[in-house]
């Protein structure tokens, strides 16, 4: 199959956390041993310059048929609807045109980060450069290819949402396409792939015992739950980021900070400060997503008043200063 | 016979870049470069709450992330005037060290090695190797890189979280302390890459490359070495690389890497790593206040060069045509009004490399230089990291507290892989009332200033030659790339 990626107004961190893929002989092989061929990649390939537009013109034109149209960034509009904050180098046109064109060609189109995929980062704030995603604006369906987009092989946008992408995300969804094993029904409500929405982040959290007991962190780097005053909406995102590793060992709350939910639409306007959680009445607005209030207040209520001395006094340091006892042998 | 060329998009750098050329009897007469992405951090940042700023700035660059905040966490701690503890300095400075040394990984061999490998260098000898190693997305060298790569950022997954886009990074330390057992498998990871370093890149211990003090020393170890930092000094003394690329000489660093007081045996400002200083035919001292910026030549409002503490951020949205000397987003900086360099060249500069500086009296600032420079920091700061390991102290803290100012003023100064990035930050009633960021590229990168004076690029491109039938010149395209520009940070 053949992938050609554009990076629009992004950062190129999904290009940069794909290349820390862990795998034996790196990413590129995997693609490559996958029957992936990238045609085109910016941070990648040989071609720049003539050789690069040439490629982009005859894959817009249908000329040079292709397969999968990735795209990363957010696709600016402004100013005024020209698109003029982010011309193509050396085309002296709009990004957004080039994409327009490509989508209309591509087999299926994916949007590689919460960017290309609602907007994101480069949306927050007043929008001055009308920034939004390929086919959501937020959380509002529409961007810049419209809410009735399809791209050829009938699929509507795939949202590879994360800021940045879990390589893994990426590579999952590539790899399912290239066996013809990647349908609608793999999609969520935002269009993202199931496979790495169906989990919370919650799941898998190392600091499961400190939420148990409410035994909450009160600054950065204490190794309680991040929940109550950190701003941690681990409990309602929707992503496996404890369940599969970051580089390796690592997670958002394995590094000591909340989870700000960034495969969410709209997660860069969080209407609050990013580290603190927004309260009413001292219990949090934001509760673990499928639970009701009236059962969270009851139950933090009781695990408060239940925890251990243990988890209490870890929750508030930055490494435990009191041990787990040690069961005795024999059987119980 | 004159022409113009307008050289785009220019893939393997990192982000949107247009390069035009003039060209004069076949040669480059006078060079724009245009930045032609345009998102407004600067604006994103202004009424957000303070700390906002370390989930907003990293995402600027998806590779230069955490030196972004780095800054951001510098001039936070600037405006509470905030020590940290030891613990977490070291561990601030592991994860900065870990991506500008990813970072020059990530250049050598999948930015700027994969030229060699093309086509138009088949009659040289060395092509057939270098098309086999280094050719893009498909050269072997790229099967043992990219996973030693990823390996490496391990650290960033104890350290950090993760990379890219960390909240690990603030005001008071790291928000990860690490634990007795990790600091072990910290030095594990930092002896994997050191064996692979030593193997794959150097064919030497890296103290041995370190200690190689001039260009002589540098041709008689690489002579018949089998790896491939070798292996591109062979193609550099082929191609005459230490004679194209020469920018304006005169280079600047914030310096990198704070080290204290009781253990600075290596530095010799007495507060880092690599000195902070500027070179000019010779070491002189810093002075922030020297800064300026202008836009007379760029798609923005403004009238005079101002400070960054000053600064502001006006996009045109109408009437382009209105400016028609603006060519770019990116702002031309200026220190003390003259032309400034930054990067792993003009670190060792000005902390007094002998090799680099012997390498920059014969030729001046070149593509071999910049990119020996890398190279060679990768050698050296490899074993301070493994020091900086070994002085963490498990169950000492990582992170003092602070409490935000309602009203301040404030700088944060770091050294990220690709040269000076500067954050200057002024906090009103609680909230982000300006915020003005110079990254590296904005100075290697910069247009014209109001004086015509051009940038460093459009200055080091000046004289390369360019065929008659030539739209895309190889030269043209080491000489940018050897500046290692990641041009989302340029505009940001």
């Amino acid at each position: 199959m053949k992938v050609l990626w554009l990076q629009a107004a992004g950062c190129g961190g999904c290009t940069q956390s794909l290349l820390g893929a862990e795998n034996r002989a790196g990413v590129l092989a995997q693609f490559a041993d996958a029957g992936l061929e990238l045609l085109l990649h910016p941070a990648l390939s040989e071609a720049s310059g003539d050789e690069a537009l040439a490629l982009l013109r005859a894959a817009a034109s249908g000329d040079l048929p292709f397969d999968i149209l990735c795209i990363e960034g957010a696709l600016l509009r402004g100013p005024n609807g020209s698109g003029r904050f982010q011309m193509l180098s050396g085309s002296g046109r709009p990004l957004i045109d080039w994409v327009r064109e490509l989508a209309a060609q591509a087999r299926t189109v994916i949007a590689i980060g919460s960017c290309s995929a609602f907007g994101g980062i480069i949306s927050s704030g007043e929008n001055l450069t009308d920034a939004c995603g390929l086919q959501f604006d937020g959380d509002q369906a529409g961007g810049l290819l419209g809410p009735d987009f399809r791209a050829a092989a009938g699929l509507p946008v795939i949202n590879v949402a994360g800021c940045p992408v879990h390589p893994g995300w990426v590579v999952d969804t590539l790899l399912a396409l290239a066996l013809g094993a990647f349908s609608e029904s793999d999609l969520d409500p935002w269009q993202r792939p199931r496979s790495y929405t169906e989990q919370l982040v919650h799941h898998g959290c190392p600091r499961n015992e400190y939420y148990e007991f409410k035994a909450s962190a009160q600054k950065l780097s204490d190794l309680g739950c991040l929940m109550e005053n950190m701003g941690c909406k681990g409990t309602q995102a929707n992503a496996d980021c404890n369940l599969r590793p970051w580089n390796g060992v690592g997670s958002c709350v394995r590094g000591g900070f909340p989870c700000i939910s960034c495969t969410e639409p709209g997660f860069e306007e969080p209407g609050h400060p990013f580290m603190a959680t927004p309260k009413i009445a001292g219990i949090p607005i934001g509760l673990p997503i499928d639970m009701p209030k009236a059962w969270f207040v009851a139950l933090a209520a009781l695990s408060k008043s239940a925890t251990p001395r243990r988890v209490r006094e870890n929750s508030r340091s930055d490494h435990p200063v009191i041990l787990p006892g040690t069961r005795k042998s024999g059987p119980k | 016979m004159s022409r113009r060329l307008s050289i785009g998009p220019f893939n393997r750098v990192e982000g949107d870049l247009e390069v035009t050329l003039d060209i004069a009897d076949g040669r480059v007469a006078s060079a724009q470069v245009c930045s032609s992405l345009y998102r407004g951090f600067e604006q994103i940042l202004i009424a957000k709450h303070p700390l906002d700023a370390l989930v907003i700035v990293p995402r600027i660059c998806g590779i230069c992330s955490v030196s972004q905040s780095a800054a951001a966490a510098a001039a936070l701690a600037d405006a509470t005037g905030l020590q940290m503890p030891v613990n977490g300095r070291l561990a601030s400075q592991l994860i900065l060290a870990c991506e500008n040394l990813a970072d020059h990984l990530t250049h050598f061999y999948l930015f700027f090695m994969p030229d060699f490998g093309r086509a138009a260098y088949r009659r040289r000898p060395w092509h057939a190797q270098a098309e086999k190693r280094f050719k893009a997305d498909v050269g072997e060298a790229l099967r043992e890189v990219l996973p030693a790569r990823a390996d490496w950022l391990r650290l960033m997954g104890y350290l950090a979280g993760k990379w890219p886009h960390s909240l690990a990074l603030q005001p008071g330390g790291t928000t990860r302390a690490i634990t007795a057992t990790e600091k072990v498998r910290l030095l594990t990871v930092l002896r994997e890459f050191r064996a692979f370093l030593s193997r794959c890149v150097f064919g030497d211990t890296l103290e041995n490359v370190g200690a190689l003090r001039s260009a002589g020393q540098l041709t008689a170890w690489a002579q018949g070495r089998a790896a491939d930092f070798p292996r591109f000094l062979d193609i550099a003394a082929d191609l005459g690389l230490e004679r194209i690329g020469r920018g304006s000489d005169t280079f600047l660093s914030y310096g990198a890497y704070a080290q204290p007081e009781q253990e600075g045996q290596q530095d010799r400002d007495g507060q880092h790593l690599f000195a902070r200083g500027v070179w000019r035919d010779g070491a002189q001292a810093f002075d922030e206040a020297l800064i300026s910026e202008d836009v007379a030549h760029a798609w923005l409002f403004g009238e005079q060069p101002l400070h960054p503490r000053q600064g502001e951020t006006r996009p045109l949205v109408a009437d382009f045509a209105d400016q028609p000397g603006a060519y770019t987003w990116c702002k031309a900086p200026r220190y003390d009004a003259r032309v400034a360099e930054t990067g792993a060249l003009a670190r060792q500069m000005v902390d007094g490399q002998p090799l680099l500086r012997a390498l920059v009296t014969a030729n001046g600032g070149s593509v071999l230089a910049r990119v020996v420079a890398r190279l060679f920091e990768i050698a050296l700061v490899v074993p301070a990291m493994e020091s900086w390991v070994r002085a963490l102290t498990p169950g000492e803290p990582f992170c003092n507290q602070w409490q935000l100012p309602d009203q301040a003023t404030a700088v944060g100064l770091v050294e990220a892989a690709r040269g000076a990035l500067g954050h200057w930050l002024q906090i009103e009633g609680g909230k982000i009332a300006r915020y003005q960021i110079i990254a590296p590229t904005t100075w290697n990168f910069s247009p014209r200033d109001a004086g015509g004076v051009p940038g460093a690029l459009e200055q080091a491109l000046v004289g390369l030659p360019v065929g008659e039938g030539e739209s895309m010149p190889l030269v043209v395209q080491h000489v940018v790339r050897s500046f290692d520009p990641c041009m989302v940070c340029t505009v940001h």
